[in-house]
């Protein structure tokens, strides 16, 4: 039961990545693979403002407003230019997220770091659940809860959902759509970046921890075909709750190995049914 | 209203556009026929904006919207989404305008515009143009793949549009005794440039346009 606590959590937070690589995936057509790197940069920022005596909230929100920037900074050098297609973008991302390494270690060293997040248990029907926990479980929900407002009921959401629909008649109807990616890749980084902030006192964060937490959220998004948020919340929470009891009962070593397997396995189940089911795709 | 001048417009190496030069004047209601690539979509895009000509120039004074080849719908989304986002650059977003005009779409804003038949997706992709309050509409293949009613009454529609509100029409047509028919001038665009253009009685009464695009050339030869 606690292994499944943590591991709820801990979903959560792919979850949140993952759908950071829905919200840039659907606007631009980019595997963004620099999405990790958010995570990190938000959970070291948040530590770094924790220890200059930034109160917890304020530190954790400037943290995911950092890691939004720095999202908008990698959308301009993958996709500002026009007419760079997908697959380079892609591969600039990969490149960007490489790079990121030397800047994080030129800052905050190649040790592993942590906070404190908060503290306390909450006792609920004879079963004691850390705080952090379920203000993580809480803070996601609100999360879903506010992007599928954004994306369904205000004017630039359904832009946003336009340029997914139609890039060519979203360019017809004047919509900016080099713009719209930029606001995505913004929205993909302040998701990774709360990721990050949430994650960072459960399991501590170094440099390269990117790529575990981007292979868990890419797994999780591919649930739904990197196009649907829904399911890429469900798909976070299955993730999350399989690698805490692989590695609650298992090895801790194995958890990233569930990911990827995991993730090779709905891949493979995708693309049967995509070419057994002659155009009739019911995903 | 527009005044193209000499416009080249290429892809890569392939020239689309070969020095075209075109008018279409205020609240006039204007043709363009020719046959398939012959350039006609790739001058609606170039006055649109979403192509960059490689010489000569247009000048437009007001606001285009296009109703584009194949309608071009946000097709997951609503009608109502469809037409308010037609509004994307102007503040009024109010798709009373477009019901107005097409009181059908107010029954059937909930539906997704993919699910709609085609000639009801054609009224929203008219209505989604029209949101941006154009002052000239540039509509690419009105007719193509819809019955003769339907087309007939959106041509309707269009007219209407015209003639009461003064709206500039440039109409591109493969269907090209419909486009000669509503509009009283038309070019003829045949590989990248204008080669016949005239009232469109003089263009239908033309040997030439009556043999290649009216289909007249067994009536006369009987």
């Amino acid at each position: 039961m606690q292994y499944a606590a943590s591991g709820v959590a801990t979903g959560c937070a792919f979850a949140l990545v993952a759908t950071g690589f829905v919200a840039i995936y659907r606007v631009t057509r980019v595997v963004n693979f620099a999405q990790g790197v958010f995570a990190v940069i938000a959970g070291m920022l948040a530590y770094t403002l924790l220890g200059q005596g930034v109160p917890h909230l304020l530190a954790e929100m400037l943290a995911v407003v950092a890691a939004g920037a720095v999202g908008v900074l990698i959308g301009l050098v993958a996709i500002g230019r026009r007419g760079t297609s997908p697959l380079a973008s892609l591969i600039i991302t990969l490149g960007l997220g490489i790079g990121s390494y030397a800047v994080l270690i030129l800052i905050w060293g190649d040790q592993p770091i942590s906070y404190d997040g908060f503290k306390g248990n909450l006792d609920v029907g004879g079963v004691t659940m850390q705080l952090q926990y379920v203000l993580v479980v809480l803070l996601t929900g609100l999360a879903f809860v506010a992007l599928g407002l954004f994306f369904d009921h205000t004017y630039l959401g359904r832009g946003l959902t336009a340029c997914s629909s139609n890039p060519r008649a979203a360019r017809l109807v004047g919509i900016d759509v080099t713009r719209m990616g930029l606001v995505a890749f913004g929205l993909g980084g302040g998701l990774g970046g709360l990721a990050g902030v949430l994650l960072t006192p459960m399991q501590p964060v170094s440099f390269n921890s990117d790529v575990a937490i981007a292979i868990s959220g890419f797994a999780a998004a591919i649930f739904g075909g990197l196009l649907r948020p829904g399911t890429a919340l469900i798909g976070g929470l299955v993730l999350g709750v399989a690698e805490a009891l692989v590695a609650g009962y298992g090895q801790a070593s194995l958890q990233s190995g569930v990911a990827l397997v995991i993730m090779l396995g709905i891949m493979i189940w995708q693309a049967g049914r995509r070419s057994i089911g002659t155009g009739e795709d019911t995903a | 209203m527009l005044d193209v001048h000499d416009l080249v417009v290429r892809y890569g190496a392939a020239t689309a556009l070969d020095g075209v030069s075109l008018r279409v004047d205020r609240g006039e209601m204007v043709a363009l026929i020719g046959p398939n690539g012959a350039g006609k979509s790739t001058l609606l895009n170039t006055i649109c904006g979403l192509l960059k000509p490689a010489s000569g120039t247009f000048h437009l004074d007001g606001r285009v919207a296009q109703v584009p080849e194949g309608r071009q719908l946000f097709a997951e989304m609503s009608v109502e989404d469809n037409l308010r986002l037609g509004a994307w650059t102007i503040r009024e977003r109010d798709p009373g305008r477009a019901y107005a005009l097409f009181p059908p779409l107010l029954e059937l804003r909930q539906r997704i515009a993919g699910t709609l038949s085609g000639g009801e997706q054609q009224m929203v992709a008219v209505g989604r143009a029209l949101m941006a309050q154009p002052d000239l509409l540039a509509v690419d293949e009105l007719s193509l793949g819809l019955a003769p009613m339907v087309v007939d009454d959106l041509a309707q529609h269009l007219v209407r549009l015209n003639r009461d509100k003064g709206m500039a029409v440039l109409l591109v047509e493969q269907n090209a005794r419909l486009a000669l028919e509503l509009c009283p001038r038309a070019y003829v665009l045949e590989a990248g440039r204008i080669a016949l253009t005239g009232s469109s009685q003089e263009l239908a009464d033309s040997p030439a346009v009556r043999a290649a695009y009216l289909g007249a050339a067994l009536d006369e030869v009987v």
